[in-house]
């Protein structure tokens, strides 16, 4: 494999992107997770799925948009659902996590008609659904290079205030912070990175890179930023590990990382119960 | 010297409920005011109105001698909420980061945390007595604790004015002298004004200089030695219940110097 990265372009492209959306996806993986707001990528990814599905039915209909690239549909979908998020948090305000079912279903049931509409599945689809070794293109690889740099910007420059608003949004906004604001640009980013991932991962498995990883580094880690650097590790360990897996034993990329992600959580769990056991001990013995 | 706070005439009322009926208060520089008051007796909408939260209706409220609606320099002003040890407990930042927090708004936006930063956390975490938890993660801390570290997330932006509301719900009852202790210095070294709020008559310590009792109407508003004689005879009406349970906590260290 390592011979194949030198030789073949597209292996190329799945590995620089899997380089960055490992970094992407856990880093904002972890505000996403301190503020409880998990199944917004839930969300995002399926709302995705539409944008992807009717991207795929223009294609096939119009010969003129034939060479479209439903990253940009996923992308345009994502965001938009993002800002429908916002919308529907401030109308039911006692109730804001009913705007991510809402969301959700909305999303799946607009991609369904889009994929009945371009008569069902075909295998360009399975990919977007799981992920893909082979189907990184260098336009993708572009585009997610540049959104790479714009989520990282903002989150170095916003760094402060991300932390704030996470940790007390309250106070945050007590003391007078744009936290609109910056809630806003941060779940924009959120939708950039999931339409950016779905390449890699796929779809139905993006929410996990986000989570699992930071699921892990919280049992483990002291303080924010080494929470953040544990996660960023752990995804790129699963995400590279699962490519080369991936494309060993050629199976969706989707599968192998999220697997590997989970391993990763379930050893991390195991870690801190043998670290607590072994302090109770030495407590216990001092006695 | 000019007060800190300057409050004329003022009512508030919800819809058809008044809260606040014709409070008038001065609270002069380097005090410490307990603002006590049984359950729904207004001093949260109070504090709201002090902290410009709420919009006044009627009256008139001075911060630093200017009028509220004028009032830029709420970096003065260090708050700390009654719900601040409600926050999730799971959540992985050390006590050091979320000090440093508090400088978000001081630090303003695209600018970063230096090393003279990292002096003034440290000089907060040791006003209140928790430089050595700085490593911790925030969650592994008892009530009390927290709610030290959520006070030096207040002092590090270096206020002038520090409001606390219902500060002794979540600490223990035997560490309740020692976090008074703590908030007496930070009055008398650091010449910080207090202005604290609580429900809880029997827990005001002898560090408290001046008390306020609020039930609409302001019953009440002296020095601390005063108050005594008035709450034997007072406290009773405005909290509508047994006195006898109050005096009965102030013989384990309350108001008497």
């Amino acid at each position: 494999m390592i011979q194949g990265l030198f030789h073949y372009e597209f292996l190329q492209n799945a590995f620089l992107t899997g380089i960055l959306i490992g970094i992407l996806a856990p880093l904002l993986g972890v505000f996403i997770v301190v503020r409880r707001l998990s199944l917004i990528a839930d969300a995002l990814s399926h709302v995705t799925l539409a944008g992807i599905a009717a991207s795929l039915l223009i294609e096939r209909n119009f010969q003129a948009m034939a060479g479209l690239n439903p990253l940009y549909m996923g992308m345009v979908f994502s965001v938009g659902g993002s800002l429908f998020i916002e919308k529907l948090r401030g109308v039911y305000k006692h109730y804001q996590e009913l705007a991510i079912p809402i969301i959700l279903s909305s999303g799946i049931g607009l991609g369904v008609i889009f994929i009945s509409l371009a008569n069902g599945f075909n295998t360009d689809l399975f990919s977007y659904l799981f992920g893909s070794v082979s189907a990184v293109s260098r336009t993708d690889l572009w585009v997610i290079l540049i959104i790479s740099i714009l989520v990282i910007l903002v989150i170095i420059f916003l760094y402060k205030e991300l932390f704030l608003l996470s940790f007390d949004e309250e106070h945050a906004k007590a003391s007078g912070i744009a936290a609109k604001s910056i809630h806003f640009i941060f779940i924009v980013m959120v939708a950039l990175v999931i339409a950016a991932s779905m390449r890699i991962v796929g779809i139905l498995l993006v929410s996990s890179l986000m989570t699992l990883p930071v699921a892990a580094s919280i049992r483990l880690a002291k303080g924010f930023k080494q929470t953040i650097f544990l996660s960023v590790l752990f995804g790129e360990i699963s995400v590279l590990g699962g490519l080369f897996t991936a494309y060993y034993l050629d199976l969706a990329p989707g599968g192998t990382i999220v697997m590997l992600a989970v391993l990763i959580l379930v050893l991390a769990i195991f870690f801190k119960k043998i670290m607590i056991h072994k302090q109770v001990n030495i407590g216990g013995g001092a006695k | 010297m000019q007060p800190i706070i300057e409050i004329k005439q003022l009512s508030y009322r919800y819809e058809k409920d008044t809260v606040l009926e014709n409070i008038n208060m001065t609270i002069p520089d380097s005090s410490f005011l307990a603002i006590v008051g049984p359950n729904g007796s207004g001093k949260s909408t109070l504090l709201k109105l002090i902290l410009g939260l709420l919009r006044l209706q009627s009256g008139e409220i001075l911060l630093f001698g200017k009028e509220i609606s004028k009032f830029k320099d709420w970096q003065q002003v260090g708050y700390v909420s009654q719900k601040a040890n409600s926050f999730n407990t799971g959540f992985p930042a050390t006590v050091f980061e979320v000090v440093a927090s508090g400088l978000t708004k001081k630090l303003g936006l695209f600018t970063f945390f230096k090393k003279e930063h990292a002096i003034k956390v440290n000089e907060a975490l040791d006003a209140v007595g928790m430089k050595r938890y700085c490593n911790r993660n925030i969650g592994e801390l008892s009530g009390g604790q927290q709610q030290r570290v959520f006070i030096a997330r207040a002092l590090v932006s270096e206020p002038r004015l520090l409001i606390l509301d219902e500060p002794t719900v979540g600490v223990d009852a035997e560490n309740v002298n020692s976090f008074y202790q703590m908030l007496g210095d930070l009055n008398i070294h650091r010449n910080i004004t207090l202005l604290l709020v609580t429900h809880d008559i029997g827990t005001i310590s002898d560090k408290v200089s001046h008390v306020a009792c609020l039930n609409k109407y302001l019953h009440f508003h002296g020095e601390t030695n005063e108050f005594e004689q008035f709450r034997n005879e007072d406290v009773s009406k405005v909290y509508g219940h047994d006195v006898h349970l109050l005096t009965h906590h102030h013989e384990h260290g309350g108001v008497g110097r």
